[in-house]
Formats: C-alpha cells, structure tokens, sequence
C-alpha cells in the first residue's frame, strides 16, 4: 500500500518560504491571499498487509526520522481502497 | 590529548577541525568514519564537524543523527565526555536531543557566509574558562539553515542554567534571542553555528580562544 506523510513548521515557527510565496501572490494579483505554509511530501510504499499496522509504523518514522517534534507538525494518509 | 574527528558524507569542515586540533593546539586526533564504532574512552574530545552531511536531505543532520557512531557518541558525552558540534555538528546534536532546540531555516533566506561578532555569554564553560564574559569574537558563518528555535520553556531552563555560550551581537538570520552557541546542563556538549576552526591563522584568529580555552579545561581535569 501506499503512504503519503506530510511535513510543516509548526504554526508557531515562522516559515520564511511561505512567507516569501504569500509575498509574491499578492504581488503577481492574489490580494485575498491571507497566508502560505511551504512543508514536504514524502511518499511511502509498505508492504504491511495490515492498515493499522502499517499506521503504527508510519507514526514511528515520523517520530524517529521524518519530522523533527520541535520544530515540525506531521501528519499521514493511507492512499486509495 | 586526544580527539576524534567524526566525517560523515558530506562533512566539509573535518580537515580544517584536525589542522586546528593537530597543528595548533597539539592534539593528537584520530579520523573517524562516521560508520566506524570503535570504544572512545581513550579520546579527551569528539568533533561533530560542519559540512552537508547527507546533502542536508530531509533536514539538516538529521541523517547523520541516525549514523552508526552515533550511539558511541551519545554514550561518550551521557558520561560527561567533551563533545563539540560545529554549525552541522550543532544541528545533529540538536537532531540527535543531546541539546535543546532545531535548526531552521534563516529566516530571510539567503545561505549567510561572512564574518560575525559573537558575544561570550558565560565563562563557566570549558569552551570559554580563557576569556571573559561580554568579549567579543571574530567568527566566520556559513549555512542556510542556521536559525535557532526554541520553546520559551525550554530557553528559560538555559539561561537559569547557563548553558547560553555565545550570542551574536547581531542577529545574522533569526535565531532565537540571538543565540549562536549552547552547551548542556552538565556543560559538556557544545553546539555553535560559527566555525572556531575557520578562525585560526588565516583573518580573524579569534577561534584560538575557544580551543585554547577547551584545551587549558581538559588539562586541568584530567586524571
């Protein structure tokens, strides 16, 4: 099955990227844009047979590896079926 | 005296951490690969060098924080070992939770490298027993991801400790409070974005203080 995990600074961490998009919306004529978060998509393919297995797993590699607590919210999909 | 030198794939900075330890301050220093587990009772001092480890894929150093040697580290500075991370050293220790706090993004964008003034915060340290508190040093930067993040509990807990090394007098991309370098409670793990080893016999020499200071600590406590 496939996985889709998605990676952000945490509300309270500035991000200059989105910061620097939402500034060149605007310029190029998107004036209701109010705010732009940049963060990573990170496509995973896992042969568990089980989706709640394969959830508990993809909550450890976000913990372990693919965001950083501090600094990072993370949240996981399981795609398709 | 001995140090260990780690270089992970990537690491630019390892030469210049050995020329600094080897040929300036009389170390003895040994290379380590970062897939190498040896013991290192034997060492005085760990360098986690500056650098690209891993391409700075996914985030900075935090590939590297999971790399072989790792543990032997966590292991060496938990015993209360002399561990220094520089500039991407300093982002795997804070991958690795050995310091409090991440490295993010500059918050302006630019990869920033020049010369900085950093502030000595304290001298309770063994980075800084040779100086005074508010000298102010010469030291280059060279990263893209070097703005220090830090909960407000969690900056409370280090300035109570004093654990807060060095400062920049102005702030070259965002970092909390202007924070360029911290050490843990126990004071014996050091992270810095500025590089001491850049500032040694060519421009600015201002990074001698640091290591001269680390030496003249490790000297008087040892056994």
């Amino acid at each position: 099955m496939k996985a889709r995990v998605h990676v952000f600074y945490k509300d309270s961490v500035f991000d200059p990227q989105g910061n620097t998009l939402a500034q060149s919306l605007k310029r190029i004529g998107f004036a209701r844009v109010t705010d732009v978060r940049v963060g990573k998509v990170i496509d995973i393919q896992l042969d568990n047979t089980s989706r709640e297995d394969a959830k508990r797993d993809l909550q450890k590699m976000c913990e372990k590896l693919l965001a950083n607590p501090v600094i990072e919210s993370f949240k996981y999909e399981l795609m398709g079926e | 005296m001995k140090a260990a030198v780690v270089t992970f794939p990537g690491s630019n900075c390892d030469d210049d951490c050995v020329f600094a330890l080897e040929k300036l301050c009389q170390f003895e220093v040994d290379r380590l690969w970062h897939k190498e587990t040896p013991s290192l009772d034997s060492y005085d001092l760990i360098v986690l060098p500056g650098g690209f480890s891993y391409g700075d894929y996914l985030r900075c150093g935090a590939i590297a924080a999971l790399s072989p040697v790792i543990e032997k580290v966590k292991q060496f500075g938990g015993d209360g070992g002399i561990v220094l991370g520089i500039c991407n050293g300093f982002q795997m220790l804070c991958e690795m939770g050995l310091l409090p706090g991440a490295l993010a993004k500059n918050d302006h964008l630019n990869f920033v490298c020049k010369e900085v003034e950093v502030e000595v915060m304290t001298t309770d340290s063994p980075w800084t027993c040779k100086m005074g508190v508010g000298d102010k040093l010469a030291l280059p930067i060279a990263h893209g991801d070097g703005r220090f993040v830090i909960s407000e509990k969690d900056y409370e807990d280090l300035k109570r400790q004093g654990q807060i090394i060095f400062s920049y007098t102005v702030n070259p991309n965002g970092s909390a409070y202007g924070i360029a370098g911290i050490c843990n409670q126990k004071k014996n793990i050091l992270g810095l974005m500025p590089h001491p080893e850049r500032a040694t016999d060519l421009g600015s020499r201002d990074g001698m203080k640091i290591w001269k200071s680390l030496k003249h600590h490790l000297e008087e406590h040892r056994q």
